[in-house]
C-alpha cells in the first residue's frame, strides 16, 4: 500500500499545481482581459473612490463637482452639477453607470489626479488621500445665460469665442438638459425628441447658406484678385455649372461693387466669383479656415465633427470636378458645417486674419492652490493677411449697417461686423437661420 | 528541541504572531487604530492553541508535530480574513472554534483505541447515509443555491454532509481492508455481488448526492476520497479507471436529466455570457473579476474592494464559497500559492502517517481523511478558478462554516491518533504491498 499512499500524494501535487497554475491564469496571464471585461465594475467602482476635481467657470463659479457619502472605507463620490442645464453643454457628464460625455469626459486625466502609480501610491503610504484636480474653463455663465434666454426655447446653438485668444466664452446647444438627472434619464434623454444629448456647437451640422460668403469673400479679397470696390456682375438669373442660379426675390442688381454684393447677400455675384476664383484657390483657402479636419478643440473627439463638404458621410474635396463651385460659394452644394466652425470663420475675420485654436480649458489647478497647467492660446494658422480682413470687416459691418443684418445693430455706439444665413433644408418646409459677427469692430472683443 | 510536542508549540508561535498581525492589519485599515480587540482575539486565540496543545501533550504524546500548528495557521488566517469581511461574523467563527477544539478534544478522550471504529463501522455508515439524507427531508432541509446541503433544528443549522463524509470513511477504511485480498487478486469475472456490492452502493451514493440532494462538488469529493482508497488498497489502477468512467458516465448522464447539474455545467463553460453574467454566473463572474484585481501581490490586506455603492456585495458569500477569490484579491497569486502550500503540507504529513501506521485500517484511514481534505480544498479552489464548476463546498479551516470546522476538527482528530499510535509502533514504513 506504501508505493500507492506515494503515487496518491504525487497526485494531490499535481492537482495542487493545476489550482496554482489556473490561479495564475487569472492573476496574471488572463487578467487584463478580465478587467476589460464590460461586466466588470472595478474599475468603475475604484473610481469612486477618488473625489474628482471640480471644474469652474472663468469667474470661478463651480460648474461641477464631487459630494461623497458614506465613511472610510466605503466613501464613494458622484458629480453634482450646480447650475444645471445652464451648462449641460458643453460640461457634458460623468457617472459611473452611464459613462462620461463632454468636458468632464474630456478632461478626466486632470479630474482624477496623477496618473502616475509612482506618486500615487507615495501619496497613499504618506496618508494623503488622492484627489483630482481643478478645472478652471474659460466659459462665462452670465454671457451663457443672457445667450440661452435669446434662444428662447428653440432649438439652436451659440457659440461666443475672443477672437484674439480662441476663448470659449459661451457654447449653447439647446434642446439642452440638466447634467444631474442623467443617472434616471439617461435612456429617455437618449431617445428624446430635439436630440437634446446632442452638442449641436460641436457635433450638429447644417448647410451655412450665405454665411459661407464670408469665406468666398476672403478667398477673393486675400488672394488679391478682387477688391472692395471691385464691379462684378450682379445680374439675375445667371447659369451656374449648368443650372440657372437665382438672387434672393429674384434681384437683378446689374454691375455692383463687391462689398455691396455682401451687403445684399447676391448670389450671383458669389457664385461667379468663386468660379473664377476655381476650386484650388478655394479649397486652400477652406483649409486654413479649418475646414475639413476636427476643430483643434480640448473636447472629446468623438463629440467633434469636422465642417466641410460631404458626400455620403464621407468629406469631399472642394477641388473635386464633382463640386459645384458655384453653389458652394453661396452655401449651399453639399456643405454641413458646426456653429463652432462658422463662429472660427468669424473670430479669424476679427483677429486680422489669424485663426487661433478653440480653447475651453484656462488653467488646472491642484487642490494645494498650485497651477498645474496652463494651455497658451495658440495660432492654428494664419488665414489672410491683415489688410484682406480689415478690408472684409469694413464688408462686415455695412451688412450690419445697411444690409440684412441689421437687426444684429447694438446700441451705445458698438459696432458690429456680421453675415447672416438661410439655409434651405432638404425637407423645404423650415429653413435654417444663421448669423456669424463679432464686436466692437474697432477693437473686436467677441466673435 | 527533539520532542515532538516541543515542536509543536514551536510551531505555534509563529501562529499566534500571525493572528496579531493580521488583525492589526485589518484594524488598521479600518479605524485607523490599534485597539483592544486584536489583543483579545490574538490572546484568546493564542489560549485555545496552548489549551489545545497541553490536551495533546497529555494524551497523543508522539503525535505528529506539525498538524496541529499548520492546522491552527489555517484557522488563524480564516478568523482573520473572516474579520475583514465582517466582526460578527468573525466572532461566530471564533465561537465555533472553541467549540471545534472542544470536540478535538472528546474525540481524542473518548477514542483511545483507533480500532473501536471498526468494530462499530455499519453504525457508522447508516449513520452517514441518515445525516445525508436529512436535508431532504422536509420541515428540517433548507436548499442554498439549489442545493440541498444544511439543516435547521430550531436555532442550530448545520452541514450534515460534513460529518457524513467522516462516517462514510471511516467505513471504507476499515471494509476495504478487510476485502483487499479478495479484490486485489480476484480476477473481474470473478468477483461476487457480495465484494462488489459495497462499491457499487458507494458510486450509487455519488449518484445519488449528485441527484437528489444536488451537490455536485460533495459527490465530487466523495467519489474522489473512495477512488483514493480503493487505489490504495488494492494497487490497481483498473479500479479507478473504471471508476472516474462510471462517475462521470452517470453525472453526464445525469445531467441532461437534472436541469441543475446542467446550469452548473453551462455557468462553468461561459460565466459570462450575455443574460447569464448578471444572473447564475454572476458569482463565479465576480470571484475571477476579483482575482484579476489582485494580480501578483493582492490589494493588501483588508483593501480589496468589497461592497457597491448602496451596501451590497460585489463578491457574494465571500466568507465561504468565494473566500479563496478574496485571498487572491487581497494577497495575490503568491499569498493564494502559499495558502495551498500550508494545505499541501498538512497531506504530506497525513500521508507520511498514512505510510508509517502498521496496520491496514489505520493506514486506509489516514489516507482516506487526507485525501477528502485534499480533495476538498481541490473541489472548492477548482471551481473558484474555474478549473471545474463552482460548487458550495466549503475551504477546511478558512471558510465561515460551524459545521465544516466541527468536522474538520474530528477528522484532525483522528488523524493525529493514527499518527500517535504509528509513531509510537512503526510499521516497517517501506515498500509494502
Amino acid at each position: 500500500m506504501n508505493r500507492q499512499i506515494t503515487r496518491l500524494f504525487a497526485l494531490v501535487v499535481l492537482l495542487f499545481a493545476l489550482l496554482v497554475a489556473f490561479t495564475s491564469r487569472w492573476t496574471v496571464f488572463e487578467a487584463s482581459e478580465l478587467e476589460a471585461n464590460a461586466a466588470n465594475r472595478r474599475g468603475l467602482l475604484e473610481q469612486q473612490r477618488v473625489p474628482r476635481g471640480r471644474i469652474l467657470a472663468r469667474d470661478g463659479s463651480v460648474l461641477a463637482s464631487s459630494v461623497g457619502a458614506g465613511r472610510r472605507e466605503n466613501r464613494r463620490y458622484s458629480r453634482t452639477y450646480p447650475l444645471g442645464d445652464l451648462f449641460g453643454h458643453p460640461l457634458g457628464y460623468s457617472f459611473v453607470d452611464r459613462g462620461q460625455a463632454g468636458l468632464d469626459q474630456s478632461l478626466d486625466p486632470e479630474l482624477t489626479g496623477d496618473d502616475d502609480e509612482l506618486s500615487t501610491i507615495v501619496k497613499e503610504l504618506s496618508g494623503d488621500s488622492v484627489r483630482g484636480n481643478d478645472v478652471r474653463t474659460t466659459l462665462d455663465p452670465g454671457a451663457q445665460r443672457v445667450a440661452m434666454r435669446a434662444l428662447g426655447g428653440r432649438a439652436g446653438s451659440i457659440v461666443a469665442m475672443e477672437p484674439r485668444t480662441g476663448r470659449i466664452r459661451v457654447m449653447v446647444s439647446t434642446p439642452g438638459y440638466d447634467p444631474n438627472t442623467v443617472p434616471e434619464r439617461y435612456r429617455e434623454l437618449n431617445t428624446a425628441a430635439g436630440s437634446p444629448l446632442l452638442n449641436r456647437a460641436t457635433q450638429g451640422t447644417y448647410p451655412p447658406g450665405s454665411t459661407f460668403k464670408v469665406v468666398t469673400a476672403a478667398a477673393a479679397l486675400d488672394s488679391g484678385r478682387f477688391r472692395p470696390a471691385s464691379i462684378v456682375d450682379g445680374s439675375s438669373p445667371k447659369t451656374i455649372s449648368g443650372r440657372p442660379l437665382s438672387n434672393f426675390g429674384d434681384q437683378d442688381y446689374g454691375p455692383i461693387t463687391l462689398t455691396d454684393a455682401l451687403t445684399n447677400s447676391v448670389n450671383t455675384v458669389w457664385a461667379e466669383v468663386a468660379t473664377r476664383l476655381g476650386g484650388e484657390t478655394m479649397a486652400d483657402y477652406m483649409e486654413r479656415f479649418g475646414f475639413g479636419k476636427v476643430p483643434p478643440i480640448d473636447y472629446p473627439r468623438d463629440q467633434t465633427v469636422p465642417s466641410g463638404l460631404f458626400n455620403r458621410g464621407r468629406l469631399l474635396e472642394p477641388a473635386d470636378r464633382r463640386v459645384d463651385l458655384g453653389r458652394m460659394a453661396i452655401g449651399q452644394e453639399r456643405l454641413q458645417v458646426t456653429p463652432l466652425q462658422m463662429a472660427t470663420v468669424a473670430a479669424t475675420v476679427a483677429n486680422r486674419g489669424s485663426r487661433m485654436e478653440p480653447q475651453l480649458v484656462e488653467r488646472v489647478v491642484d487642490r494645494d492652490g498650485r497651477v498645474v497647467d496652463q494651455p497658451r492660446p495658440a495660432e492654428a494658422a494664419q488665414v489672410m493677411g491683415a489688410d484682406s480682413a480689415a478690408e472684409l470687416t469694413e464688408m462686415m459691418s455695412k451688412v450690419v449697417e445697411e444690409g440684412s443684418g441689421t437687426a444684429a445693430a447694438l446700441e451705445g455706439g458698438i459696432r458690429v461686423a456680421g453675415k447672416t444665413g438661410t439655409a434651405e433644408v432638404d425637407s423645404g418646409s423650415t429653413n435654417q437661420a444663421w448669423f456669424i459677427g463679432f464686436g466692437p469692430v474697432d477693437r473686436p472683443r467677441m466673435a | 528541541m527533539s520532542s515532538p510536542r516541543a515542536r509543536e508549540l514551536f510551531g505555534l508561535l509563529p501562529v499566534s504572531l500571525l493572528v496579531t498581525a493580521g488583525f492589526t492589519a485589518v484594524l488598521l485599515t479600518r479605524t485607523e487604530q490599534v485597539s483592544n480587540v486584536t489583543l483579545v482575539y490574538g490572546g484568546f486565540f493564542l489560549v485555545c492553541c496552548l489549551f489545545a496543545h497541553l490536551f495533546i501533550r497529555a494524551r497523543l504524546a508522539e503525535a505528529d508535530p506539525y498538524l496541529f500548528p499548520l492546522v491552527a495557521l489555517l484557522a488563524a488566517f480564516g478568523l482573520v480574513m473572516i474579520y475583514r469581511i465582517d466582526a460578527d461574523l468573525a466572532r461566530e467563527q471564533a465561537q465555533w472554534f472553541v467549540i471545534g477544539l472542544v470536540i478535538f478534544c472528546a474525540t481524542v478522550l473518548f477514542l483511545r483505541d483507533i480500532r473501536t471504529l471498526e468494530r462499530y463501522r455499519y453504525t457508522i455508515v447508516v449513520a452517514g447515509l441518515v445525516l445525508l439524507v436529512m436535508p431532504r427531508v422536509p420541515g428540517i432541509g433548507e436548499p442554498v443555491n439549489g442545493a440541498y446541503l444544511g439543516v435547521r433544528v430550531g436555532p442550530v443549522s448545520f452541514q450534515p454532509a460534513e460529518f457524513a463524509k467522516l462516517a462514510v470513511i471511516v467505513f471504507l477504511a476499515s471494509y476495504l481492508n478487510e476485502t483487499r485480498d479478495v479484490l486485489v487478486r480476484g480476477r473481474f469475472g470473478r468477483l461476487s455481488l457480495k465484494h462488489l456490492g459495497p462499491l457499487l452502493l458507494i458510486w450509487g451514493l455519488a449518484m445519488f448526492m449528485l441527484v437528489f440532494i444536488r451537490d455536485l462538488g460533495s459527490s465530487l469529493m466523495f467519489f474522489g476520497g473512495f477512488l483514493a482508497l480503493l487505489y490504495v488498497a488494492t494497487g490497481r489502477l483498473a479500479f479507478v479507471v473504471i471508476g472516474t468512467a462510471l462517475f462521470f458516465g452517470g453525472a453526464a448522464f445525469f445531467a441532461s436529466t437534472v436541469g441543475h447539474v446542467q446550469d452548473r455545467i453551462a455557468i462553468w463553460q461561459d460565466p459570462f455570457a450575455r443574460g447569464v453574467v448578471d444572473d447564475e454566473g454572476y458569482q463565479i463572474a465576480q470571484g475571477l473579476f476579483a482575482q484579476a484585481d489582485g494580480g501578483l501581490f493582492g490589494q493588501g490586506l483588508g483593501q480589496a474592494l468589497l461592497e457597491l455603492p448602496g451596501g451590497s456585495t460585489i463578491l457574494p458569500l465571500a466568507q465561504s464559497d468565494l473566500i479563496y477569490a478574496l485571498i487572491v484579491n487581497e494577497l495575490g497569486l503568491f499569498g493564494a500559492t502559499a495558502v495551498l502550500l500550508i494545505y499541501l503540507l498538512i497531506v504530506a504529513r497525513g500521508l507520511k502517517t498514512a505510510l508509517i501506521a502498521s496496520d491496514g485500517f489505520s493506514k486506509l484511514l489516514a489516507t482516506g481523511l487526507t485525501a477528502v481534505l485534499a480533495l476538498q480544498v481541490f473541489v472548492i479552489v477548482g471551481g473558484v478558478t474555474k478549473l471545474i464548476p463552482l460548487t458550495g463546498v466549503t475551504l477546511p479551516f478558512i471558510s465561515y462554516g460551524g459545521s465544516s470546522i466541527v468536522a474538520n476538527f474530528m477528522l484532525l482528530a483522528l488523524l493525529l491518533i493514527v499518527s500517535d499510535r504509528a509513531r509510537r509502533e512503526p510499521g516497517r514504513g517501506g515498500l509494502v504491498a
